[in-house]
């Protein structure tokens, strides 16, 4: 391995855990207490009887960091397996968002309604001054669909995170 | 209960309470010895306790001696440390001893009285979020909500406790759950459903290891902690692997004892305070086999200057302390033993021959620096000199050579422990017990006070200084209501010496807040806690001292003048090369400047 690699990497990282209480504050205390980044983070149950939880990280660091991450996230007791879906290959990522646009002026109310239609986002929720649309995309397609709000009137955004999963036939 | 869960299998484990089903799950575990302290919370547990008389409970004066007691009675046996402390100041006090058994890797499992579980959450008296507390202070910890949960939790802490690489784990035991009925389990025989470290080496990393190693002109083991947790098999298997090969041995300070000192193919401890050799060759060589140590920073120096030209092996049973300070060529993800038994399988069953000349040459070199002899020190006899600390360390190590009996060594923290490890020379496994990542002073005293209560008979000494023994002193209590003849050996210099030391070497010489001013008289402290106080002024009377100590059937404190000026050599300062050692006065002493970055380091 080589130490002197200092470019910054982007990894989505998987990680199947028991669904028990205090699993997600490890898994943050790591992060914060090691100091690594955190772009990203969701977690759901995803098995039937709701015994395992999996949760989605985006992180970046060098090499060496990631693969340090990993392998103080599969030392945790309660983590079954860790997945690091940048290395495995090919794989799909996608969050969703709730914008919110507020506007008086009827014009940039109609350009924010056909840009939301070219991006695909459904409007859940309309006033005479206001949509809420509902986006669902990569990370790098939700931030484009919130710059071209941002001069229409972009008031308030929630976004889920990160949800990630490797292409075709592999799973983790 | 839903319906369609299985009925208890037995009637009778309902009669349990939850404080008995917990009892019976330590006893399952082989627990023999708790180390605690009661309180209104745990008071059902002291009930159970009182009406049984397989586990000993022995009764501490602070938690965090307790803890450290425990530490000191499994790296002395080889066995999980159990620790009881109530809820709230009890489970704090506990966290230095945690994160201590943390950092050196010792299995313990501490069980922490909480509130009734219906007042988790509302600032009830005497509670404490104690498993957010301990999060980053355990391996894992535990709460209880559920009666059912119980035993099985207990069996899991001592699971994971001991396996992989061993830490401590707490239980948080809401006062409810002890009190309630609850059903005992025996302790699962399947695997864990997480947790199931890697103990076998996979075959390909080590043929890639030994193919390096036959290879190698300048070859060395490094050896840690790791080869003491992974029991007698891996010394074994260090001993014959080091002999097989011929290649030299150094070990950190956790590491002491796996290899013995006195044989010729030992380089002794390495690092910040290691000797010339070892630094050297760990500098200078092409291959290095690091087995169960962790490229901590007190052993690498500067990181981007350790052993620049070597290709480096890496037997570890922590995935993450590989690659985590220093890139490695070959990773070995395995237990200590296992793996050190497939490279002597290997080894022998390659045909290539090692490079014998090369060897050879590097023996020579090794010899040269030996030569330097850098843990030289001048220690006069004329009546009434001043006793030099090495020189008290090495009487005591040669006086407890002469007796035939089992000698376990404690330590404090700061420069007796460093000079105990330079001067004490240990030839056994589990015999040296010392805090090393955390370095916690008061460490020493109830260490051995645990280690005392595994080995009756044994002799136990805390090699101490006077500045941290006071930090956990009420110990003496403990020790005069078990009768423990526990020997505590201070070398009293007056100073916080380690501190001194840095503000003269790196601070000007001024001596801020680091003279140790009022201190007792330990020979009468000793005699207050029913002990024998001794102590010796000058070079001529050390000996006796050392001898009536170790003669004494009671507990002693001995209180022995040193130099008060005296220095901790060699030393590499924080954020130096190993080839930048400071050397003693003994030496043409190289200082070479400090950078401001290395002023930063601790
Ligand atoms: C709990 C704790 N507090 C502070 C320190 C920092 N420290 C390291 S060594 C030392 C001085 C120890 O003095 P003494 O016990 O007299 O040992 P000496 O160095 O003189 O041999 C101090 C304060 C520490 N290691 N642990
Ligand atoms: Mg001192």
């Amino acid at each position: 391995m080589n130490a002197m690699n200092t470019t910054l990497r982007t990894a989505t990282i998987s990680v199947l855990v028991e669904n028990e209480a205090g699993v997600l504050a490890r898994v943050i205390g790591l992060f914060s207490g090691r100091g690594y980044n955190i772009e990203s983070l969701t977690v759901a149950p995803v098995d039937d009887e709701g015994h395992k939880s999996r949760i989605n990280i985006v992180t970046s660091g060098t090499e060496m960091v990631i693969q340090q991450i990993k392998a103080q996230l599969d030392r945790l007791v309660p983590v079954y397996r860790v997945a690091d879906l940048t290395q495995i290959g090919p794989h799909v990522a996608a969050e969703m968002a709730l914008v919110k646009v507020i506007s008086d002026n009827a014009d940039r109310r109609s350009e924010a309604l056909r840009f939301a239609g070219e991006y695909g986002a459904r409007t859940v929720d309309a006033t005479e001054t206001s949509f809420v649309f509902e986006m669902t995309g990569s990370t790098e397609k939700l931030d484009a669909f919130l710059d071209t709000m941002r001069p229409l009137g972009l008031a308030e955004v929630s976004r889920t995170g990160v949800a990630a999963m490797t292409r075709g036939t592999t799973i983790i | 209960m839903s319906t369609i869960a299985p009925a208890p299998a037995a009637s009778e484990t309902l009669t349990l309470s939850g404080a008995e089903v917990l009892l019976r799950a330590l006893k399952d575990q082989g627990v023999e010895v708790i180390f605690g302290y009661p309180g209104g919370a745990v008071l059902p547990i002291y009930d159970a306790i009182f009406q049984q008389n397989a586990i000993r409970h022995i009764l501490v004066r602070h938690e965090q001696a307790a803890v450290h007691a425990a530490e000191g009675y499994a790296r002395s046996t080889g066995k999980v440390g159990c620790v009881l402390v109530t809820s709230g100041p009890g489970a704090t006090n506990a966290v230095t001893g945690l994160v201590d058994a943390l950092m050196d890797s010792i299995p313990i499992v501490c069980l922490t009285g909480q509130v009734p579980t219906h007042l988790i959450g509302n600032d009830a008296f005497q509670e404490a979020d104690t498993t957010g507390i301990t999060r980053p202070a355990t391996k894992h910890n535990y709460l209880v909500k559920r009666s059912e949960d119980l035993a099985r939790v207990v069996h899991e802490a001592f699971y994971v406790a001991r396996s992989g690489r061993p830490g401590p784990v707490v239980i948080d035991l809401p006062k409810d759950i002890l009190i309630n009925k609850a059903p005992y389990v025996a302790a699962a025989t399947a695997a864990h459903r997480s947790y199931r470290p890697q103990t076998q080496p996979d075959a390909g990393q080590i043929a890639k290891a030994i193919a390096l190693l036959k290879s190698a002109k300048r070859p060395v083991i490094y050896t840690g902690g790791g080869v003491i947790n992974a029991g007698d098999a891996a010394s074994d298997a260090l001993r014959r692997f080091a002999r097989k090969t011929g290649y030299p041995v150094t070990s950190t300070l956790m590491g002491l004892g796996a290899y013995p000192a006195n044989d010729p193919l030992f380089l002794g401890m390495l690092g910040m305070h290691g000797t010339y050799e070892a630094n050297l060759v760990m500098h200078g060589c092409d291959v290095m086999l690091n087995v169960g140590a962790r490229f901590d920073d007190r052993v690498t120096g500067r990181l981007n200057a350790f052993s620049p030209g070597s290709k480096k092996i890496h037997i570890d049973i922590d995935p993450s302390s590989i690659n985590k300070n220093v890139p490695v060529d070959v990773p070995v993800v395995a237990d200590a033993a296992a793996a050190l038994e497939a490279l002597i399988a290997a080894w022998d069953a390659d045909p290539a021959q090692p490079d014998r000349d090369g060897l050879a040459a590097w023996w020579r070199q090794i010899d040269t620096w030996r030569g330097k002899d850098s843990l030289r020190f001048t220690q006069t006899k004329a009546k009434g000199g001043v006793i030099k600390p090495q020189y008290a360390i090495q009487r005591l190590y040669e006086i407890t050579r002469e007796m035939d009996r089992e000698v376990y060594i404690t330590t404090e923290v700061g420069q007796h422990q460093m000079w105990a490890a330079q001067f004490f020379r240990f030839d056994r496994p589990n015999r040296w017990m010392t805090s090393g990542g955390l370095g916690t002073m008061g460490y020493g005293l109830p260490a051995a006070m645990g280690v005392q209560i595994a080995h009756p008979d044994a002799l136990v000494i805390d090699i101490a200084g006077e500045a941290s023994i006071l930090m956990n002193i009420q110990e003496m209590s403990t020790i005069a209501q078990y009768r423990l003849p526990v020997k505590v050996f201070i070398l009293n210099n007056q100073y916080m010496g380690m501190v001194r030391q840095w503000q003269e070497l790196l601070h000007g010489g001024r001596y801020s807040e680091s003279y140790s001013e009022a201190l007792p008289d330990f020979v009468k402290l000793a005699d207050a806690f029913q002990g024998v106080g001794m102590r010796a002024q000058s070079v001529d009377e050390l000996d006796d001292v050392i001898r009536a100590m170790i003669a004494s059937p009671t507990a002693v404190i001995a209180d022995i003048a040193v130099d008060q000026k005296e220095n901790c050599f060699p030393m590499i300062p924080s954020g130096a090369a190993h080839n930048d050692m400071i050397l003693g006065p003994e030496h043409e002493s190289r200082a070479r400047g400090i950078s401001d970055e290395g002023l930063v380091l601790v």
